[in-house]
């Protein structure tokens, strides 16, 4: 192709380096200047200068503290050419820094970059994904696919929240302990996004580099919030489900249902550290909603292992779940929660008042859940055309395979 | 704003999957095709003949030629094409995450500057 043989690795290494550093290097930039969007763009002009030079010149021994040093300079320059502008606090930490001698280790500020993401000066609705674009790197579409906006709404709304914090001056130094409790929630909606989003990603390496990413942000904030039962929840939730990562594919690389996995290639320790988070965090008298998700994950993981959980202690848990936190996501689960316990005919009245929601026509789980309700009713046309859009709306070749197999399957079957 | 979503593969290695995987394959790109039509962003899709059936035509030495074969040699050639109408760049980058294409090739995307009407 166009690209000469050398330029390869050296490619390899700049994006390696952007999926691996952005958010750190984003914190730390913005930390200094309280500019988010000016870090992003100091930062995406570090990484077009990699790719231009690194082919060249070979990749550097620290790519991570090269980036850093030409964003920092590139931010710099830009601050001299604004050298009238009145945010001179915020100059003044960046000419301070720059006199300070380079650390061999970036200070790690994401969780403070987080927490700052949930201020009081920017809108609620738009913390969490604030937090993922700035912090995780992640586009706007994806974040819109998270949490079900309109991308082009949604980044609209991330484009006034940053200019917002620029022109207030928001801090980006980490909060007050007494501010941090009322700010966490929406910094585990946003590491849990991620974490979701880690699930789905069609790159499998992408996929786990981010999932590890949420969970080490989650262990981050259970340690500053020790008393939070909310922060033990999602982080046991999220453990719950990457203990079963591997037995989540076969040896071929299909996809395998929870229901039909090899329980054996389960990570054990990783169970018992999610059972442990979740007692812990249900010491405290409140119960949220990640609790709860964390609790349906321990009552599926104690079915498949012979424990005492039932069909109807599942329901009952999004029953609660939907009163705490209703959504058409969780409406969905209870459903195909109702069909394990009381057949496909209870869940598909459900599933019909669904439907009605816009947002279920691109919703890729929907389908695959109304697919598989509707094949079990017998309705076998009907499951097909469902079936083909769960394959059409579906970024992941393993689930697309497996997909396809239930719906031949209903062929055989007739 | 409209996108061309190239699909790229090697074609020696396509022409080598057996049948029933390659009629897998085409069933996954009329499910894909059939979610873009219902989410209201298809425009058109098509395939193109193999690489080695195309000519070229070009000015040299002031004289008009014709020959016989692709523009480059690459290891990749378009095999089909994808054209959808999106909100917005963001949008047409989610669209094509979902194309089967990136299973077994490259899908380009770019967007297209359309002509004004005469």
């Amino acid at each position: 192709m166009s690209t000469p043989p050398e330029a390869g690795p050296a490619r390899r290494a700049a994006e390696r380096a952007a999926r691996e550093s952005y958010g750190r290097l984003v914190a730390f930039l913005a930390s200094r200047s309280g500019d988010v969007a000016a870090a992003e763009d100091a930062l995406a002009l570090a990484f077009a200068a990699a790719l231009r030079q690194w082919p060249v010149e070979g990749v550097p021994e620290r790519p991570e503290a090269w980036l850093h040093a030409v964003a920092k300079r590139r931010q710099l320059d830009e601050l001299r050419r604004h050298a009238d502008d009145v945010r001179l606090a915020a100059d003044w930490r960046v000419l301070l820094d720059e006199a300070l001698p380079e650390a061999d280790e970036l200070p790690d500020r994401r969780a403070a970059l987080l927490f700052a993401c949930a201020q009081d000066g920017i809108e609620p609705a738009i913390r969490a994904p604030l937090m993922l674009q700035t912090v995780l790197g992640l586009t706007a579409a994806q974040i819109a696919e998270a949490f079900l906006m309109a991308p082009a709404t949604l980044g609209q709304r991330l484009v006034r929240a940053k200019a917002r914090i620029k022109r207030d001056g928001l801090a980006f130094a980490l909060p007050d302990r007494a501010d941090l409790p009322a700010r966490v929630a929406s910094v585990l909606d946003a590491v849990y996004a991620a974490y979701t989003k880690g699930w789905s990603e069609p790159d499998p390496a992408a996929g786990i580099a981010m999932a590890e990413e949420a969970i080490w942000l989650a262990t981050v904030v259970t340690g500053l919030l020790p008393d939070e039962p909310e922060a033990r929840g999602v982080l046991s939730l999220m453990l719950y489900a990457e203990a079963r990562r591997r037995a989540r594919t076969d040896a071929a690389g299909d996809f395998v249902p929870l229901s039909e996995q090899d329980v054996t290639r389960w990570d054990a320790r990783m169970i018992e550290l999610a059972t442990r988070l979740l007692q812990a965090a249900n010491d405290a008298p409140a119960s949220g909603r990640f609790q709860v998700e964390a609790a349906i994950q321990s009552a599926q993981v104690s079915r498949r292992l012979g424990g005492t959980a039932t069909l109807d202690d599942i329901v009952r848990l999004y029953d609660l779940l939907a009163l705490l936190a209703p959504s058409p996501v969780v409406r969905l689960n209870r459903a195909l929660a109702i069909a394990q316990r009381d057949g496909p005919a209870a869940a598909l009245p459900l599933l019909d008042e669904l439907d009605t929601d816009e947002r279920m026509a691109t919703y890729q789980p929907y389908w695959a859940a109304r697919a598989s309700v509707l094949a079990g009713l017998g309705l076998r046309d009907m499951a097909q055309v469902a079936f083909r859009q769960a394959i059409g709306l579906s970024s992941n070749a393993a689930v697309r395979s497996w997909l396809q197999r239930q719906s031949d399957g209903l062929g055989s079957v007739r | 704003m409209k996108f061309l979503m190239t699909l790229l593969h090697v074609e020696a290695a396509g022409a080598a999957i057996p049948p029933e995987d390659m009629a897998k394959y085409m069933d996954q790109m009329y499910a894909y095709r059939a979610a873009l039509i219902k989410a209201g962003v298809y425009v058109q899709t098509n395939g193109l003949a193999n690489s080695s059936t195309a000519f070229t035509v070009r000015t040299e030495d002031g004289q008009l030629r014709v020959h016989d074969g692709p523009y480059a040699d690459t290891r990749e050639q378009a095999g089909g094409y994808f054209i959808i109408d999106t909100k917005d760049a963001e949008d047409a980058r989610l669209w094509a995450s979902r194309c089967p294409g990136a299973t077994w090739g490259i899908v380009e995307v770019r967007q297209i500057i359309e002509s004004r009407p005469l």
